[in-house]
């Protein structure tokens, strides 16, 4: 299939700003063919992130974007979905905005169940300040902050979202591109909070501190290390250690947020 | 036909006030003594269609605030000080962003948790340099129930005016305490909404100066899409560290103050023409200065009164002149020293400026202020 990606973006604003080799780049792509897939209206459409690299993502895009505080995306797009629930909103932001300074937020995002995607792209670490330790990067791992090793165990944020309350939770990697606009598009027509978690890299200050030679040796990483969940119900716990499931991990159908509070003014009114 | 009154908490008048203004967003998180203003919005937003969101924090809550404000709704959120310093982040992007909104914080006493039930009037530097870079202030200081009402309405008014936050300070007393209210009849008091783009939707650029110093605001989920960041911004909304664009950027919001004085400054003056001594009180401070005026007044001594209601952008002007009139300017305030400091700033030395300061939970009492204004005379 054809996408119109010059649709979407605004070519204005480019080149953009990361660094050869960086994941967030085929994250974009992505968003823009679920985008281009789903057809939602532009100016009805909020693309909300954090501060990072990744949270740079929304202002190369030619919809409503908010880049927000540190953390706080999620707290920002509430009000804007809450405000106007027709609106489509769509979160976008980096590990550790997201499940750091920005985890409260994240989790009662996913709570709520408000109607939102949130696509989090996760590269194991704070790419934007020069790769200090993320919640997400890997123990014994190395950052700037952990040069003798990361002693940190690590967030799953998939496992955090589903724990959370997110009625739609998916994963997969950069080095599965195609996959990532059918699991966002698939977030975007879900009624709820769909999290689209999409491990990716950070060549500059994760590949480096970590022995990758080369971008393609992340990539091959990502590769390697990806198990699609069907596939994971056939493989014992020995074949699946150090795999992460990728695809659809969660689904449900709940209450959805706006929908619930619709039936607020409802009884305010009749009261 | 006679206004409808009633009796009403002061907290309980600020949320009629947001509703009289067109307030139909809140997001707060509970914490006294402020909670009330959340309680009554919880019951009375979803009755007009407004929304009620209660946030997993004060952060939060600020944040939903901004982003409701952005697709044009009028936007409140109420604490105290220990969720004001943890709005403190996005108080500034709110002044960047140009995002109207309005912060209410029924002050009790601290550091951190300190007297969560005691008055304290302890975050009146903090309103105007809490967050952190340079940035245009306005915060309002009501001292009585029905003042809570209009000055709420004035915040509101304020914020879309000149596409900010506003902030209302009141102390726990104040909020906490009961008085008759007449409630104005819709259109009594002014109502402003922020101006909103007539150019082009391709045209339309949220922070273009060319116009004037406040540029309209369009709607998320309007005809007009935009880009709005935190970072430092040229006219279109995006990211710029061209020196002299971010220059003039700042300096164009400071000027959204200095610019509009006489619009924005408010005060009230109670026998200040001949007065010797002057005393500076606002909140409910100023009530027990004005009753310790009159029993001064009764005994032959000649004391004014001269109350801000809107405290920043400070009335500089005004207290500059009453500094050279008087001997002396009395400051009693529930801190140990914040507002007698801005006194002292503008009087330049031309009288003495007297602090009473207090931070023990207790109210200043009118004999306190009393007998420090005959120690002067
Ligand atoms: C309140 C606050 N604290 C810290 C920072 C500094 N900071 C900017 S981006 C960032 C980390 C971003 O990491 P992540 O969200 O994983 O995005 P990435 O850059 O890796 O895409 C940090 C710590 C900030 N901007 N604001
Ligand atoms: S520092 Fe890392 S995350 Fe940031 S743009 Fe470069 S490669 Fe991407
Ligand atoms: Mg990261």
């Amino acid at each position: 299939m054809a996408y119109d990606y010059e649709k979407h973006i605004r070519a204005g604003k480019l080149p953009h700003i990361w660094c050869p080799g960086c994941g967030h780049g085929i994250a974009m792509k992505g968003l823009i063919r679920a985008l281009d897939t789903c057809g939602l209206e532009k100016n009805n459409t909020a693309i909300v992130s954090g501060i990072g690299c990744a949270s740079r993502l929304p202002g190369y895009m030619d919809y409503n974007t908010l880049h927000t505080a540190h953390g706080r995306a999620a707290a920002f797009a509430t009000g804007v979905k809450m405000s106007k629930p027709e609106m489509n909103v769509i979160v976008v932001g980096g590990d550790g905005d997201g499940t750091a300074i920005g985890g409260n937020h994240f989790i009662h995002a996913c709570r709520r169940n408000i109607d939102m995607t949130y696509v989090i792209l996760n590269n194991y670490i704070y790419g934007m300040t020069g790769g200090q330790f993320s919640p997400c990067t890997p123990t014994g791992h190395k950052a700037s902050t952990t040069v003798y090793g990361n002693p940190d165990p690590i967030f799953d944020i998939s496992k955090l979202a589903i724990g959370a309350g997110a009625t739609f939770v998916a994963r997969t990697t950069a080095f599965h591109a195609t996959q990532i606009d059918k699991l966002i598009a698939e977030g975007i027509k879900h009624k709820g909070m769909a999290i689209i978690e999409v491990l990716d890299d950070c060549p500059t200050t994760y590949g480096r501190r970590n022995k990758f030679r080369s971008v393609v040796d992340m990539m091959k990483r990502l590769k390697e290390i990806a198990v699609p969940v069907a596939a994971a119900s056939k493989m014992t716990a020995e074949q699946l250690e150090g795999k992460v499931l990728t695809g659809v991990l969660y689904k449900e159908d709940k209450p959805e947020y706006t929908e619930q509070y619709a039936q607020v003014i409802e009884r305010a009114k009749g009261a | 036909m006679a206004k409808k009154v009633a009796l009403l908490q002061g907290n309980t008048a600020c949320a009629y006030g947001a509703l009289y203004a067109g307030c139909n967003f809140f997001g707060g998180y509970p914490i006294t003594p402020s909670t009330e203003v959340a309680e009554v919005l919880s019951e009375e937003l979803p009755k007009i269609g407004g929304k009620f969101i209660q946030m997993e924090d004060e952060i939060g809550a600020m944040a939903s605030v901004i982003g409701a404000s952005l697709t044009g709704q009028k936007a409140l959120t109420a604490t105290s000080g220990p969720g004001v310093s943890l709005k403190q982040e996005l108080i500034g992007y709110a002044c960047i962003a140009e995002t109207p909104c309005v912060i209410i914080n029924v002050m009790r006493g601290g550091p951190s948790t300190g007297m969560p039930t005691g008055p304290g009037q302890s975050d009146v530097q903090q309103a105007k340099w809490g967050t952190h870079g340079d940035h245009p202030v306005i915060a309002l200081v009501p001292a009585s129930c029905q003042e809570i009402f209009s000055e709420t309405v004035r915040a509101f008014n304020l914020a879309e005016k000149y596409r900010m936050p506003v902030q209302v300070l009141y102390d726990e007393i104040v909020g906490h305490m009961r008085e008759r209210i007449e409630f104005p009849e819709p259109g009594e008091l002014e109502v402003i909404d922020r101006e909103a783009p007539s150019c082009s939707p391709e045209d339309y650029k949220p922070f273009d100066p060319s116009n004037g110093d406040v540029p309209p605001l369009a709607a998320f989920g309007s005809e007009y899409r935009f880009h709005v960041t935190g970072l430092n911004k040229a006219a279109d909304g995006f990211p710029t560290t061209k020196a002299e664009l971010v220059d003039a950027e700042q300096r164009r919001q400071l000027r959204k103050i200095d610019a509009n004085i006489a619009d924005i400054e408010s005060y009230e003056e109670y026998q200040t023409d001949d007065a010797e001594v002057v005393i500076f009180a606002y909140g409910s401070t100023s009530r027990s200065a004005r009753y310790a005026v009159n029993e001064l007044r009764k005994e032959g001594v000649k004391a004014g009164l001269f109350r801000p209601i809107t405290l920043w952008p400070f009335p500089e002007k005004r207290v500059a002149e009453l500094a050279q009139q008087a001997k002396a300017i009395i400051v009693p305030e529930l801190n140990l020293g914040q507002m007698n400091l801005e006194v002292e700033r503008v009087a330049k030395g031309a009288c003495e400026i007297i602090g009473i300061h207090r931070v023990d939970g207790e109210p200043i009492n009118p004999g306190q202020i009393m007998a420090q204004v005959k120690e002067v005379v």
